[in-house]
């Protein structure tokens, strides 16, 4: 499927580990084409092990890939890896917040690497963290935080920056399902609010449903299996049918 | 539900007979080891037992007269400056082999021997090396304590959480931030672990050092009373270095208590 304006590109992409010369490499990723266009709301789908952190670490411009092309905006991440600070965001299927920070001393973290004043910073910082009911405990270090109220500041930290990417390895997979379910809603509305574009990885269905306005399937290793496109009116019966589909692609 | 006062008092009662139960048996064994030392005094020679009293006098001596305190500030000075040039050269080589797989396969075997080498083998060497007594005693802390600090700060840049530095590479931090944001705090609790054995380690080198090599210094005055069987000398100067050590631990673990507050403190401990 190709998008009319992609900010992100991976053009035949392939991402192999382990030593090629003694034939133990292994394929994360294998000849992927993918483009993702401004705004969108992607969401990356398929079985555990089947590259899609791989394909995140390589979009974030932390690794390189073994071949082909990745652009983010037109540039290298791996290569021009200075130029997108502040440009993309990730939240981290666990929280990774540093222990020795209050909280909001770790929402502040990317502001300080745009050299953003305290004063400023710690305003920011602040906005984001009432946003996310977490006022009040902005001086609370994160083992004196639930588990929900860590991946919030990580969330926080992530809209801090201002950055007009979001990359989201599987933020809310370790939370309850309650937890999860009101955190999702309250990250949608913000991406939307501020219109991010967003890559989601998930292994749940009813996740990528509810988050993505596209859904791509992933066969293992990493290349698409389906790329599907969901409308603000796919009706509650075209989303079972979706569901369906998936379903019979992920069970092959 | 709120507890009644006498639930209170006797929780209070409690936990004060636990600091005095704390207190106490870590008082315990320097009052037995002490009280022994003072019955041997009174059936053994001054110069092989002398009396507790006696060795408290002469303390009190050194830490009174200037000439003799100077010489305990000395100790002290080569010790810290001993440990803080093995910190940082330590340091330095530890960043070095973290890096780089061929600097750490060259340079691990390298310090492993260093270890293996006798405190009084480097002050051999040192006498034989170097003229002045401060450069002779410099050297020989260091290299007697830059191995322990090598291996102890690689190991807690290779301990590092992979998760953490990956959280804070994604912000794309300059190398001056890394290090100040992330590698610094994450190596901080190894540091002063390190400073904490190897201030001991020190304290115990720099006698031998200024034994063999100085004209000063508590190892000097060691040697001093030695030549006149002045036990009570030799254990009033040997109990400087302990106070010494005592108090560095006592700084260390309140800087420890400030800077590492964020620790979690589980209620039910090891």
């Amino acid at each position: 499927m190709t998008v009319a304006q992609p900010i992100i590109r991976l053009d035949q992409v392939t991402k192999a580990f382990g030593a090629s010369s003694a034939g133990a490499s292994f394929k994360a990723v294998d000849r992927l084409d993918l483009e993702v266009g401004s705004g969108q709301m992607l969401a990356l789908l398929g079985k555990t092990g089947c590259g899609k952190s791989t394909i995140f670490n390589m979009i974030a411009g932390l690794t390189e890939p073994t071949s082909g092309i990745v652009t983010v905006d037109g540039r290298n991440p791996f290569h021009d890896f200075d130029a997108f600070r502040g440009k993309i965001a990730i939240v981290f299927q666990n929280d990774r917040l540093l222990p020795w920070r209050t909280a909001v001393q770790n929402v502040e973290l990317g502001l300080e690497m745009l050299d953003i004043p305290p004063g400023q910073r710690n305003e920011t910082a602040m906005h984001w963290l009432g946003k996310l009911g977490l006022l009040g405990h902005e001086h609370d270090y994160p083992h004196a935080l639930s588990g929900g109220m860590r991946q919030r500041v990580s969330i926080a930290r992530a809209f801090a920056t201002d950055a007009n990417i979001l990359l989201c390895d599987e933020p809310f997979s370790a939370l309850d399902e309650m937890t999860g379910r009101t955190l999702r809603a309250e990250f949608l509305k913000l991406v939307k609010e501020n219109g991010k574009t967003a890559v989601f990885i998930t292994h749940s269905i009813n996740e990528a449903l509810e988050i993505g306005d596209r859904i791509i399937v992933l066969r293992r290793p990493a290349n698409i299996a389906i790329d599907l496109r969901l409308e603000t009116e796919t009706t509650v019966a075209e989303k079972d049918e979706i569901r369906q589909k998936i379903q019979n692609v992920l069970a092959m | 539900m709120t507890m009644s006062e006498p639930q209170a008092a006797r929780g209070a009662t409690k936990a004060r007979g636990a600091i005095w139960r704390r207190a106490f048996s870590y008082i315990l064994p320097f009052v037995v080891v002490a009280s022994l030392w003072q019955i041997a005094s009174l059936f053994f020679p001054p110069f092989l037992f002398p009396s507790l009293i006696d060795v408290f006098k002469r303390c009190f001596g050194i830490l009174v007269h200037w000439d003799q305190l100077s010489d305990v500030l000395a100790t002290v000075g080569r010790i810290l400056a001993g440990l803080a040039g093995a910190f940082f050269i330590g340091a330095a080589l530890a960043v070095v082999m973290a890096r780089s797989q061929s600097a750490n396969r060259f340079l691990s075997p390298i310090l492993t021997l260093f270890q293996g080498i006798p405190a009084l083998s480097w002050v051999v060497f040192a006498i034989i090396w170097f003229h002045g007594i401060e450069p002779r005693i410099f050297f020989i802390m260091v290299m007697t304590t830059l191995p322990a600090f090598t291996f102890q700060v690689l190991g807690a840049l290779q301990g590092m959480s992979r998760d953490l530095t990956e959280m804070v590479m994604s912000f794309r931090p300059t190398r001056a931030k890394l290090f100040r944001v992330m590698i610094i705090p994450a190596i901080l609790p190894d540091i002063m672990t390190a400073w904490k054995v190897n201030l001991g380690n020190a304290s115990r080198v720099v006698v031998v050092a200024e034994l063999v090599g100085a004209t000063g210094g508590v190892g000097y005055e060691l040697l001093q009373q030695q030549q006149v069987f002045d036990m009570a000398g030799a254990l009033a100067w040997t109990l400087q270095l302990v106070f010494f050590v005592l108090i560095a631990q006592a700084v260390l673990t309140f800087i420890e208590n400030i800077v590492f507050r964020y620790r979690a403190v589980s209620e039910r401990t090891l």
